[in-house]
């Protein structure tokens, strides 16, 4: 099994880890690889995935304008705002 | 009177009687939390004020004495189900202050049956563990043992329910985080076959596994909650349109004929004896009442937590994605906007939380995503047809919910294979998307610490594990037995 390249996972992730988290972390989930290598014991080659486990299929509603939760509240919990807006670094130059 | 004790049942038949008032009652509750919960850490937050509001609302409008289901009852949620106005930290700094704008469909149910809503329980962060260790608000004792764990992820909603600092309690189960606490703190847990009770409004750790379920002191109280929250939501795309049953109409009816499952792979080398012996000797009670035990075999069981962490781990990265810094919670500004994202991650999720959402991108990452993550649902469908075949065989499937009785705190924090292998026993119910109720079934020794048994059933049909669990409950203590605090 080739390891994990931590740092480029954790850019996929987006999530920042320090240089003693992916010491840790690379250990960890070696062990852990290792594990769930354990599937590869099964033949699955006619098995077919099992998404979600309910009864259901494809549950439509009809597309109807429906009142939706107020400006105010949705912002309400915003880092920062302004003109009902959430207002975010600059993304395009 | 130590109205904080009663049941749901009990507590119901005063306050219809006018015995006493749901003031009165939620007052009580609270006292006992003011005088205990500096030892458990239950509670995350709790507002006196508000509740007795609510309360006294109940009590003017005559709720509690019109039938409505929970009128009047003070009731924990766990901090990952929205409460409209209160707190929801899902147990994680990255969402430190942050305020509920909504009520979960779970939660306006409770509210419609009259239920006052106390506060917010202890977990995991973002339900990721089985010992309420992971959160970033401090650990949550077992009340049994001040040193050990509650189980997790809802360790807060367990131990507030088993040491009377709430009537009831709502918590979510992923691969066993009703059932765990419950068994390891002594109390009920009923996880809801997927699709019963709306997930809209619980915040989604992996949403192919996640169901909300109450915490109670008795099987008849676990019956009254679910009837209270069950149904179809047009909310939820996953909830199933079933028609929602009176739960407590079935409770009575006796184990007699019920074809009850041993699943020999749940009856395992290296599992604690005194664990093993209880259930056995329950296993036994049933057959006594009139079930027939049946041996069965869960083939695929072994592989259930290979197969879970890395479903749930796959689809934790994506739900996860949500905390960005953008709309709500941290934010850590950065250089543009993708290193604001990695630095506010980096700093508001906990250490469990980052590993599974490395792992879980990894599962779903170019080049290993069949290998892992295709496989592994490959792999849920034959756990799923194992319970299928089960149930061609038997009504019930009765196994220890636990390996082991609650472990010290501390003990698997440097090991998270060996905290994963602690929900080897709940976690393929998750996957087969099927219900299960752990019920107290014994203590441990030396020392004393509850001991809990699951009953499994078919998809939709808690009435008959509920059935089988009330008619165990009939003819034992253990479920009367209290920590002493």
């Amino acid at each position: 099994m080739p390891d994990m390249d931590i740092s480029y996972i954790a850019h996929l992730a987006r999530v920042e880890l320090s240089e003693a988290e992916r010491s840790k972390f690379a250990a960890q989930l070696k062990d852990i690889l290792a594990y769930v290598a354990k599937l590869n014991e099964l033949d699955v080659s006619n098995v077919e995935p099992t998404a979600h486990a309910t009864p259901l299929t494809n549950v439509f509603r009809k597309d109807e304008v429906r009142p939706s939760i107020e400006i105010e509240k949705v912002l309400k919990n915003a880092p920062e705002q302004a003109r009902d807006l959430f207002i975010v670094p600059k993304i395009v130059e | 009177m130590s109205l904080h004790t009663l049941t749901i049942h009990q507590l119901r038949e005063k306050l219809r009687r006018g015995e006493v008032s749901s003031r009165e009652a939620t007052q009580a509750v609270i006292d006992r939390i003011a005088a205990i919960d500096s030892k458990l850490k239950a509670y995350l937050w709790l507002n006196t004020d508000d509740a007795l509001a609510q309360a006294d609302a109940i009590d003017r409008a005559g709720i509690a004495k019109n039938g409505k289901l929970l009128g009047g009852i003070p009731v924990a949620i766990k901090d990952v189900i929205n409460v409209e106005g209160q707190p929801c930290t899902c147990g994680s700094k990255i969402l430190k202050g942050h305020t509920s704008v909504y009520d979960a469909t779970a939660i306006k149910r409770l509210r419609e049956a009259g239920a006052v809503l106390l506060g917010r329980t202890n977990m995991d962060e973002f339900a990721m563990g089985s010992s309420t260790e992971n959160s970033s608000w401090g650990v949550t004792r077992n009340p049994w043992d001040l040193e050990r764990i509650p189980g997790g992820s809802s360790g807060g909603s367990a131990a507030a329910v088993t040491a009377d600092e709430a009537i009831a309690a709502l918590g979510s189960d992923t691969g066993g985080s009703i059932r765990q606490p419950a068994a390891l703190t002594g109390c009920v847990g009923l996880k809801t076959t997927y699709g019963r009770v709306s997930r809209y409004g619980l915040v989604a750790f992996a949403s192919s596994l996640d169901q909300i379920g109450p915490f109670t002191k008795t099987v008849a109280d676990g019956a009254l909650m679910l009837r209270a929250i069950a149904g179809h939501d047009a909310s939820d795309s996953t909830s199933v349109p079933q028609p929602v049953p009176d739960y407590t109409a079935a409770l009575d009816r006796g184990v007699k004929g019920l074809r009850v499952g041993m699943p020999k792979e749940y009856f395992i080398e290296g599992m604690d004896r005194e664990v093993e012996a209880a259930v056995r000797t329950a296993i036994k009670r049933l057959n006594e009442l009139g079930a027939e035990v049946v041996e069965i075999s869960l083939p695929h069981a072994d592989y259930a937590v290979a197969v879970y962490y890395l479903v749930a781990t796959a689809e934790a990265s994506a739900n996860l994605a949500r905390f960005d810094g953008v709309r709500y919670g941290l934010r850590v500004p950065g250089e543009d906007v993708i290193d604001m994202y990695g630095k506010t991650r980096g700093a508001g999720f906990g250490e469990e939380v980052k590993r599974r959402i490395i792992l879980g991108t990894y599962a779903l990452s170019a080049g290993y995503y069949d290998a892992y993550y295709l496989r592994a649902q490959k792999v849920r469908t034959l756990i799923r047809r194992d319970f299928e075949q089960a149930f061609a065989k038997c009504d019930v499937v009765v196994a220890p919910t636990t390996p082991t009785p609650a472990f010290k705190i501390g003990e698997k924090m440097d090991d998270p294979l060996q905290m994963y292998l602690s929900d080897i026993f709940t976690i393929g119910a998750n996957l087969a998307g099927i219900c299960g109720v752990s019920i107290p079934c014994g203590f441990t020794s030396q020392p004393k610490l509850p001991i809990g048994m699951q009953i499994l059933g078919k998809p939709f049909d808690e009435e008959t594990i509920l059935r089988v669990a009330h008619a165990y409950e009939q003819g034992t203590e253990w479920h009367r037995q209290k920590p002493a605090l």
